[in-house]
């Protein structure tokens, strides 16, 4: 008799709206084993998963949850881990609703399978045993490659390598590794313990790592190169985007990668224990409406904020996030501007920002990203107070390596040019992949770019 | 880690700090910066560098005490160590046959134009350094300057050296002094360097300023260092520290630097003291 599948997902256990808003401990708490066991069994083991195929990396999906099921956990992560080197940081931050679980053929009918959210237990199970396994490592085989960039994609690229017997350097620009997980996702989404605890495995396979380095500037790729065989960049982002719209240079006006990095990277919050201030803002808007969009409101509430609003152009449905950061925000008490466009910022004669003047916008025909057009309704302006605001609209490539590298080729966005299916630039020997070549987007995209180049390298080095 | 080499007083608040960093020492170039940070918990401090020595290995900066970070830098001795020293950052100070180069420097400047100064004399150029403070006893590396010039000029608000005034009497003190500057350079304090570049747009000279604006990261991915130079969005770390002074906003620039004045300062008044938080 074919056993009645539930409809709808284990849900996550999590903190409490009211209480977490104080904290800037994780929102998420992950499955217990039990939870998880009942979400396996949710999978159908599908002949041809699809889900694998809406995976950048290629896990082998059923075949984990099976462990899973089988309360195999062990064998589950080692099942992840022979394409995935950071489990804990993408069954977190991975958009899962546009890529594995947007195939999972449950998902016709009803919920899709916690992809995600299982991915994350067997991390954490395996973390909280205490034991982290290691692959085997292959015989050393004498080549050396560089690597600019200990975030996703860098790191995607180091354990690959590694793994295969190569001697790999990874620089880093900032004091501390792990890139956008470390600068830009906020403790409560990512707490930064797992991100270390990722960066230890991946140096525990040999890979070594130069901090307070920045390639182009401490040393050029050209100098790096008479060192090293073969140079992945995956220098990340780069210069924050702002609207171009009056008074943005006002005080009070952050881009998010300021607002983030002060908080995540150099630990604000904890001000003035740690140097770095970070100001407790009254009213703040954020403009935008991504991931990083719900990481700087969240991140502003935790941090005392009264009132804090996301300010977006088109709907609730176009909004770029993860659903579930959406619906956390919302349960948090952030409150949504939504078909809302910022014309201007106003200050007052001391430099700070006071108010926003904004206009209302209606959908419109789908423009070139496939998404309705917002179309400004005339007449509709309005001001809103604020003493804060963030633009989180994105940012152009990491300038650095273009401006001191000749003939790397760039786009016109900045973007170091790439091969789509290998990574390599325009340069012999140097290949580059994640946010320096597409411009932001996200951290497992980042991770396959990262995948492909670390094959493409593999191949070209023969070794 | 970083070992600190030098760090000293070289008149009241004003250091000299030089740190062993060689892999900063192979590339540093005039108008450089490098960011470090004083200890685990301090933020991430931008500092010109005023010299480096290649056979050592060291890089040194000259910076005033000012708030709670500086106040940490102030207080290293020989064989500490820091946890971050990174650089150089920024692009170099154009450095080309000019003709006639006159170097206008105050505060932490005094240090960092001593290189810019250097390479100037050495691609060729006539090399005159003006030095201002508000006394006497607040000028410093005269020696050492007049080693890459033709003549260090002082001037102190209070006359105890050199001219008496501020930089405002520059076109005076062009006469006097008989120099027909074909470029001028500017290092130190903003209101300094915006005191320059207004007295010389009027004698259509151009005036290079080296920008010291907040900065997090220093690799252009914060933005908060960002200025208006002729009305567009520039960002110092990476299209600067060096721009044409004319075309700099300063009213929203001189704003932006003290965004944070009031927590520069808070921890400095916590002693630690119940009775006293």
């Amino acid at each position: 008799m074919p056993v009645k599948i539930d409809p709808k997902k284990r849900p996550m256990p999590k903190q409490e709206p009211y209480e977490r808003v104080r904290n800037f401990d994780e929102v998420a708490l992950g499955y217990t084993p039990e939870l998880a066991r009942e979400e396996a069994t949710r999978c159908l083991v599908c002949k041809n998963p699809r889900c694998v195929e809406g995976c950048p990396v290629g896990i082998d999906i059923p075949g984990f949850i099976q462990s899973i099921v089988e309360g195999d956990f062990g064998a589950g992560i080692r099942r992840i881990k022979e394409k995935n080197a950071l489990p804990a940081v993408c069954g977190r931050v991975c958009p899962q609703e546009e890529q594995c679980e947007k195939v999972c053929v449950l998902g016709k009918k009803h919920e899709p399978v916690a992809i995600g959210r299982l991915e994350r237990f067997l991390a954490d199970y395996e973390a909280a045993s205490g034991t982290i396994e290691r692959p085997d490592v292959a015989q050393p085989n004498g080549r050396r490659v560089a690597i600019v960039g200990s975030g996703p994609a860098g790191i995607t690229v180091a354990n690959d390598l590694a793994l295969q017997g190569y001697d790999v350097t990874i620089f880093e620009a900032l004091h501390e590794a792990g890139g956008v997980l470390t600068y830009g996702i906020p403790e409560f989404r990512l707490p930064k313990a797992i991100v270390r605890r990722e960066v230890e495995y991946v140096k525990g396979l040999g890979v070594k790592l130069h901090l307070d380095f920045i390639v182009g500037k401490t040393r050029t790729v050209d100098r790096l190169l008479e060192e090293f065989d073969a140079m992945f960049i995956g220098a990340g982002a780069g210069l924050p985007w702002f609207m171009e719209i009056p008074g943005e240079n006002l005080n009070g006006v952050y881009s998010a990668n300021e607002y983030l990095t002060r908080c995540n990277l150099m630990k604000g919050f904890r001000f003035p224990a740690c140097d770095t201030p970070l100001k407790r803002a009254s009213r703040m808007a954020v403009f935008g409406g991504g991931n990083v969009a719900m990481d700087a409101a969240r991140t502003a509430l935790r941090l005392g904020a009264d009132e804090v609003h996301i300010v977006y152009r088109r709907g609730r449905d176009e909004m770029p996030a993860r659903i579930e950061e959406i619906e956390n925000a919302e349960e948090e008490g952030i409150i949504f501007e939504l078909l809302t466009l910022p014309l201007r910022l106003l200050g007052n004669e001391h430099g700070w920002l006071t108010e926003i003047e904004c206009q209302r916008m209606a959908l419109g025909e789908p423009d070139g990203s496939g998404r309705p057009r917002p179309v400004p309704i005339e007449g509709s302006e309005f001001r809103m107070e604020a003493d804060a605001a963030v633009c989180a609209i994105g940012n152009s490539p990491n300038p650095l390596i273009p401006m001191t590298t000749p003939r790397l080729n760039v786009g016109k966005k900045g973007n170091i040019e790439a091969d789509p299916e290998t990574g390599q630039t325009s340069r012999e020997r140097v290949w580059a992949g994640g946010d320096v070549v597409t411009g932001a987007a996200t951290v497992i995209s980042a991770m396959g770019a990262g995948r492909k180049a670390a094959r493409s390298i593999h191949e070209t080095l023969g070794a | 880690m970083y070992r600190v080499v030098v760090r000293r007083m070289i008149v009241p608040n004003i250091h000299e700090l030089t740190v062993a960093a060689p892999e900063v020492t192979n590339a540093a170039r005039p108008g450089n910066f490098v960011i470090l940070r004083p200890d685990e918990a301090g933020e991430r401090v931008p500092l010109t560098i005023a010299d480096w020595d290649a056979a050592a290995g060291t890089v040194t900066s000259v910076f005033l005490q000012v708030g709670a970070s500086t106040s940490k830098l102030a207080r290293l001795k020989p064989d500490d160590v820091i946890p971050t020293y990174a650089g150089p950052l920024g692009n170099d100070t154009e450095i080309a046959h000019f003709g006639t180069v006159l170097c206008i420097a105050g505060c932490y400047g005094i240090g960092s134009i001593y290189p810019v100064a250097r390479s100037l004399q050495e691609a060729g150029n006539t090399v005159y350094v003006l030095i201002e403070a508000r006394s006497r006893y607040l000028l410093y590396w005269q020696d050492k300057l007049r080693g890459v010039c033709t003549r260090v000029i002082e001037i102190t608000r209070d006359g105890s050296a050199g001219y008496k005034g501020h930089i405002t009497r520059l076109p005076e003190i062009l006469i006097l002094e008989k120099i027909k500057p074909d470029r001028i350079i500017v290092n130190g304090c903003t209101f300094l360097m915006m005191k320059a570049s207004e007295v010389t747009r009027p004698l259509g000279i151009k005036t290079i300023v080296n920008m010291n604006p907040i900065m997090i990261d220093g690799t252009g991915m914060c933005g908060v260092c960002r200025l208006t130079v002729g009305g567009k969005m520039k960002f110092a770390c990476v299209d600067g520290p060096d721009f044409d002074g004319h075309e700099v906003d300063w009213v929203e620039f001189l704003k932006r630097r003290q965004t944070y004045n009031p927590e520069e300062v808070q921890p400095l008044r916590r002693s630690g003291c119940a009775s006293h938080y």
